[in-house]
């Protein structure tokens, strides 16, 4: 057991160290009295900054070397992520696409689109989103109901509404799930799509949260006219090209979360600069509880690159960090705001943000009540809900649905 | 970066559950605390067979040479079976020795378990508070440490105070831990590692029971004790409480793990309203909470194996954040355990209630998983003020 860098990851962190010392000042700055104020100004520098991190070989450092990747392993994904935090420069701006999108992409696509799309997503020239979720397909996400009709000539049609899609507002692609067919079960007549975000009949509407921004979107398709060649996967597939991307999205999870600052430091600190708090017992009994727990998913994500290494794919209880890291996250924000006071909130004040963004977290990229069902069936091995939807068909399982409200 | 056992941890583990499963030790639990203290099985030679009281003497003195983690993996298997072995405080005891030139002597007949050592818990200072201090009798205020006369190492010196619930004291043959030494400079000055013989006059070891029959503790008094001085250097006697509190979380985290799989099983075969019961939400996220903590709770145990020797500097932080966390797992597998079973899960002849004394017995131990709560903020501040 150890956790030393083996020469050769050594040798990798002081190249990614040196890169980095050569090209911080080239970095967007996000924070303090000279940070970018204007929102085109800081998505511009942002893209920038990731084909910078591309060219130097910090971003993509999993994806194969015939798409702009480095083929490394997933420690060294991680050493760069360290060493860009160590920094304290910003990190890709597309974490979706190159983190879980590509990576579907380079699992489930066609030669064409590889060479199309994965090269200008790596380098920020292309910023991706996720068209998954639905008004009404969210945790049920096979539920959706965006429609692909395919015309004659093979080409499709598409029609329907997706919701909370990050990045939408300054994207240029997406991967989109659709129905392509209602008369079988709702898992089998899905399908995947490549969908271009300046499409004619494409709308793209800001949706603010509790922050007050708009990170977030609504977004409407109009009788879209797409390719044949815009299917990820084949016809029929999106289900199970899904479950590859929501794979992805507990990898990015589990190993990126240090990466939302969540961590134990950040919190001490900030309780440690008021002296009352620090020597409160309470106060610090739950700075301790929390600290505790995210120290542990630290370890956690350790213990998930060494299964990584030996070649074994992380499971569903790469969800339990998330549970723990959101959580801890709201508990220490809570306390922070206690000890701070109306301070906390204050309009420029980072826990005032984190706060505000904690409670959406929580739901995104999987619900608490998801992800600890999936945990439950799929690791503990315990039996699963009886279903009302297996085995029927969409179309009929909509007027059914219809019908009992 | 490797956070797998190797092939020999693995070896180790085996072996002691293999050891173990030879014992009724859940039987034995339940007829200790109806007064039947004899019930116990005698774990000892068994331990002594399999080398654990040498794991962390170093191979020149007859021991084993291992490390924390390895310590934690046998303490973990203990746990799982609630087994009542005298290990924690032999352990903790023979890692101050282990450092100490001058109790050399006493480490062959230690490593075979000839001899059997326990621990005087004596919890270091923190960000607040500059004593060295033991757990009281009553009440959760703390008290001095024992303290002494002047003596070089190797000498011997009288040693005076009271230590309360000192796990593994019963029978034990030599206490090791920390005295205030008088110094040159005046009394009572310097924390310093002394071995002392239980036979020796001024030496009372008081065999106390409390709620968990599995759980050999003693009130120590020394009243002018002979005590040899050691030279375990200061740092030592400080990461001998965090071996201790990184212990008890390995412990804890194997009585987690049993009391999660039984919980499981019954979860999955006992059905109302014509369903497993496993398959209600209620029932099936209060287990996943449950795996949460256990979780957690192994990754400390690898952050506070690895430290010991991979990072001292953090050995405190990261055992207290196990035993935190650890606790705290415990307590809630102990809970679910008995909601998950229902009215059985409350009845004496169910094993439950035996996890449960142990969860509530065992936080309240060597300054409390409250008070690793309470460093892990403490060490934290620290390092982000300094920084
Ligand atoms: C900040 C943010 C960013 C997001 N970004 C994206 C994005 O980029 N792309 C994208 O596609 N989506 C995105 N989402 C959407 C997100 O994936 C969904 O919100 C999430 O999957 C939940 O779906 P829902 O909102 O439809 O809630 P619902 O599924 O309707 O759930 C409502 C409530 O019911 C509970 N519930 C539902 N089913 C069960 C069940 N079987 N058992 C127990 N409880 C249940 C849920 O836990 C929840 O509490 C984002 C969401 C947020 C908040």
């Amino acid at each position: 057991m150890d956790l030393d860098d083996t020469p050769q990851q050594a040798a990798h962190r002081a190249q990614v160290r040196s890169w980095l010392e050569e090209h911080a000042s080239e970095a967007p700055v996000l924070n303090g009295p000279d940070a970018l104020q204007d929102e085109q100004e800081i998505i511009a520098a942002r893209r920038a900054w990731q084909g910078k991190l591309a060219e130097g070989g910090l971003a993509g450092v999993t994806w194969p070397k015939e798409f702009g990747g480095q083929g490394q392993g997933p420690i060294e994904q991680v050493i760069c992520s360290q060493e860009i935090a160590r920094a304290k420069v910003p990190g890709i701006l597309d974490a979706i696409g190159v983190g879980m999108l590509g990576p579907t992409i380079i699992a489930h696509g066609t030669d064409e689109q590889k060479s199309r799309y994965l090269g200008p997503m790596l380098h920020g020239d292309e910023v991706w989103c996720q068209l998954f979720s639905e008004p009404a397909a969210g945790s049920d996400l096979a539920a959706v109901q965006s429609r692909a009709r395919r015309a004659d000539d093979g080409s499709w049609r598409l029609n329907g509404q997706k919701v909370w899609t990050t990045n939408a507002q300054f994207a240029s692609y997406g991967l989109l799930l659709a129905r392509t067919d209602p008369d079988v079960p709702k898992h089998k007549g899905l399908t995947m799509f490549i969908v271009p975000m300046d499409a004619p009949g494409v709308t793209v509407r800001g949706l603010r949260q509790i922050s007050g921004e708009a990170e977030f979107n609504e977004v409407f398709f109009d009788d879209v006219a797409l390719d044949a060649d815009a299917v990820v996967g084949g016809e029929g597939n999106g289900w199970a090209t899904a479950l590859t991307t929501l794979m992805f999205e507990r990898v990015t999870i589990g190993l990126g979360s240090e990466g939302l600052g969540y961590n134990s430091n950040r919190f001490a600190h900030a309780i440690a600069t008021n002296e009352d708090a620090r020597r409160d017992p309470e106060v610090r009994h739950v700075l301790g509880e929390i600290a505790s727990e995210l120290l542990a998913v630290r370890f956690t994500g350790y213990r998930t690159l060494t299964a990584l290494q030996k070649g074994q794919v992380p499971g569903p209880e790469a969800g339990l960090a998330k549970i723990t890291i959101v959580n801890g996250a709201i508990r220490a924000g809570e306390l922070i705001a206690d000890v701070q006071g109306p301070d906390a909130l204050g309009k420029d004040s980072e826990w005032a943000y984190m706060i505000s963004f904690l409670p959406g977290l929580k739901s995104a990229g999987g619900t608490e009540e998801i992800l600890r069902n999936t945990i439950g069936e799929r690791v503990l091995g315990l039996p699963p809900a009886p279903r009302l939807d297996k085995g029927i068909p969409f179309s009929e399982l909509r007027s059914k649905e219809a019908a009992a409200a | 970066m490797n956070l797998a056992l190797s092939d020999e941890q693995v070896l180790l583990r085996e072996a002691a559950r293999g050891a173990l499963s030879r014992f009724k030790t859940l039987e034995a639990a339940r007829e200790a605390l109806d007064g039947h203290e004899d019930a116990l099985p005698d774990l000892w030679p068994m331990a002594r067979e399999a080398g654990w009281p040498g794991l962390l003497i170093d191979e020149e003195h007859g021991g084993a040479g291992l490390d924390a983690f390895d310590a934690m993996l046998v303490l973990g298997e203990c746990g799982r079976v609630l087994a009542s072995i005298k290990l924690l405080g032999h352990l903790a005891a023979t890692a101050i020795l282990n450092e100490a030139p001058a109790g050399a002597s006493l480490l062959a007949d230690l490593a075979s378990g000839e001899q059997r050592a326990a621990y005087l818990p004596v919890k270091p200072p923190d960000d607040l508070a500059q004593e060295w201090t033991v757990d009281a009798r009553v009440g959760s205020k703390r008290e001095p440490a024992p303290s002494g006369g002047r003596g070089a190492p190797g000498e011997q010196v009288r040693v005076s105070g009271e230590l309360a619930f000192v796990p593994d004291a019963p029978g034990a043959d030599v206490l090791v831990g920390v005295a205030m030494l008088d110094t040159p400079q005046g009394t009572g000055g310097e924390p310093t590692g002394v071995a002392i013989e239980t036979s020796a006059d001024g030496v009372e070891v008081e065999p106390i029971m409390r709620y968990d029959a599995t759980r050999s503790l003693a009130h120590v008094s020394l009243k002018e004790a002979p005590a040899t001085v050691l030279d375990a250097p200061q740092s030592s006697l400080a990461a001998a409480w965090h071996l201790a509190q990184a212990l008890l979380a390995a412990e804890s985290v194997g009585s987690v793990e049993t009391a999660l799989d039984v919980s499981l099983g019954y979860a999955k075969e006992r059905h109302t309203f014509g369903r497993p019961i496993g398959s209600y939400q209620a029932i099936k996220h209060s287990l996943t909470e449950v795996l949460r903590q256990l979780d957690n709770g192994r990754s400390l145990l690898y952050y506070a194996g690895w430290s010991r020797r991979g990072g001292p500097d953090e050995f405190a932080l990261a055992a207290s954040a196990a035993r935190s966390v650890a606790g705290r797992a415990l307590d809630q597998a102990a809970r679910t355990m008995i909601s998950v079973h229902g009215g059985i899960g409350a009845t004496w002849e169910h094993d439950a209630p035996l996890y449960f004394r142990r969860a509530q017995l065992t936080r309240r131990l060597l300054g409390g998983t409250h008070g690793a709560t309470d460093r892990v903020a403490g060490e934290l501040m620290t390092a982000a003020t300094a920084a």
